[in-house]
């Protein structure tokens, strides 16, 4: 397989058959909690995405150095302080020079610091797709955050639709509330399991 | 308030009354995604506990050490640290549960439970309440897994405890019927969502025969970033309507 075809197949691995969310079950407290309106689900997904993006971009090099001094068993602790030092700079970043995306993205950069899913993403790059530090593997694990993003923006999307509709339904007395939008989680889940085989079939 | 309760009632409201899983709604990641089977489940809530206790134990002996500003960051060096020893010994001893949990151990690390707890409980109390605290959280996150796993293993694959290599060679018991007609789709990741909405439900209805309020998403109130958390002024986030009804 050629490496752009191969970096396509784990972009659509990513978003449809590996979903964050729906079937990886990383990043379920926003998918819960901000899922109410689309707005709101956008513009969370849409932090998600872009921390996802500079926690691989820096976390990436970070194991390599690790690697070569074999410490690789502080990469959680690492990995963990780097991303929320970063998720603090770029917010103070943004605030002072590009107010307007701050005030879109920045609320919800905070929340994002002790997120499974970006941890998740980053710690998934580094166990799936080798340590070795050539700029092949890079493409690889930045590839693969940008799709475990889109992903997880289409799912927060998906289901704030889903979520809108039950606001007017007759829901049985005890389901209401957080069962019935769990349940409503499963049969979106549901929908995502028809595209198991789908990548493998696309790119064979 | 909470230093006049006795021990014995830290411990037990965390099992039932504050369950974390089923009562906070806290830890939903993990709760879904490694209760595929009983012995995961166990593995997962054992981990999670041994971590909770802890760093519940270091935080509280530290909280006046911690300036308040830098707390989160101090709590989650703690936090990771313990989770790093927690990843070494299972790798060392249970390679087995080290590769089904896979990366959802080192994502203790970003467990709410944990963060809650220090930040709600341990930053405050004295060290004894604190780590029977974190040890009636962590042994009430275990039985909800345990539920969890229960339920998903006997409709999903009609085994019960696969994976412990003492039973039958590691495949568990067989259950008659079941095994021979396993409903896939409760190991799968609907049957995680379904299951645990299930699970939810009756929880809700215990809860309200005892009198108790129903089970909320926390989203802000218990979230360890509401203090910089803005999104509660602009929109109203977590549980607006939950709260509600």
């Amino acid at each position: 397989m050629s490496y752009s075809k191969e970096l396509l197949s784990i972009f659509v691995t990513y978003i449809l058959t590996q979903n964050f969310i729906l079937s990886k079950f990383l990043g379920i407290c926003p998918f819960l909690g901000v899922s109410k309106k689309l707005n709101t689900a956008v513009g969370m997904s849409a932090a998600v995405i872009f921390v996802m993006m500079i926690s691989t971009a820096v976390t990436y090099p970070i194991f390599n150095l690790l690697t070569a001094m074999g410490l690789e068993y502080l990469e959680t602790i690492v990995f963990i302080l780097v991303i929320a030092a970063l998720v603090q700079l770029v917010e103070i970043a943004m605030k002072k020079y590009i107010p307007s995306l701050y005030n879109a993205l920045g609320i919800y950069l905070p929340l994002i610091t002790t997120n499974c899913a970006v941890l998740g993403v980053v710690l998934l790059n580094i166990d799936t797709n080798g340590y070795s530090g050539d700029l092949a593997n890079f493409g690889r694990a930045m590839v693969c955050s940008l799709g475990a993003g889109l992903g997880f923006m289409l799912a927060m999307v998906m289901f704030a639709g889903v979520r809108s509709r039950l606001e007017g339904a007759d829901i049985p007395k005890f389901l209401k509330g957080l069962p019935i939008t769990l349940i409503a989680a499963s049969l979106t889940s549901l929908s995502f399991l028809g595209f198991a085989g789908l990548v493998e079939n696309m790119f064979a | 308030m909470a230093e006049k309760k006795s021990l014995g009632k830290e411990f037990t409201k965390g099992l039932i009354k504050e369950n974390p899983v089923l009562r906070l709604v806290l830890g939903t990641c993990p709760t879904l995604a490694v209760t595929t089977s009983v012995s995961s489940a166990v593995g997962m809530g054992l981990s999670a506990t041994a971590v909770l206790v802890c760093s519940n134990i270091v935080i509280s002996l530290l909280r006046k050490v911690i300036p308040p500003k830098v707390r989160i960051p101090a709590y989650i060096v703690v936090i990771a640290s313990f989770v790093t020893i927690v990843q070494m010994v299972v790798k060392a001893f249970l390679p087995d549960l080290n590769d089904k949990l896979g990366v959802y151990l080192p994502l203790i690390v970003v467990n709410c439970i944990i963060l809650g707890r220090a930040e709600a409980f341990a930053g405050k109390n004295k060290v004894l309440p604190s780590a029977v605290d974190g040890l009636g959280m962590g042994v009430g996150f275990t039985i909800a897994l345990c539920c969890m796993g229960l339920v998903r293993e006997t409709l999903g694959s009609g085994t019960f405890l696969s994976g412990v290599s003492s039973i039958n060679n590691g495949s568990g018991l067989a259950i008659p019927f079941l095994s021979q007609h396993p409903m896939l789709i409760f190991v799968l990741a609907p049957g995680g969502f379904f299951v645990f909405g299930l699970l939810m439900a009756c929880a809700n209805k215990l809860a309200e025969e005892k009198g108790l309020p129903k089970a909320v998403l926390h989203g802000c109130e218990n979230c360890p970033m509401a203090k910089s958390c803005t999104i509660k002024e602009k929109e109203n986030c977590a549980s607006g309507e939950e709260v509600a009804k």
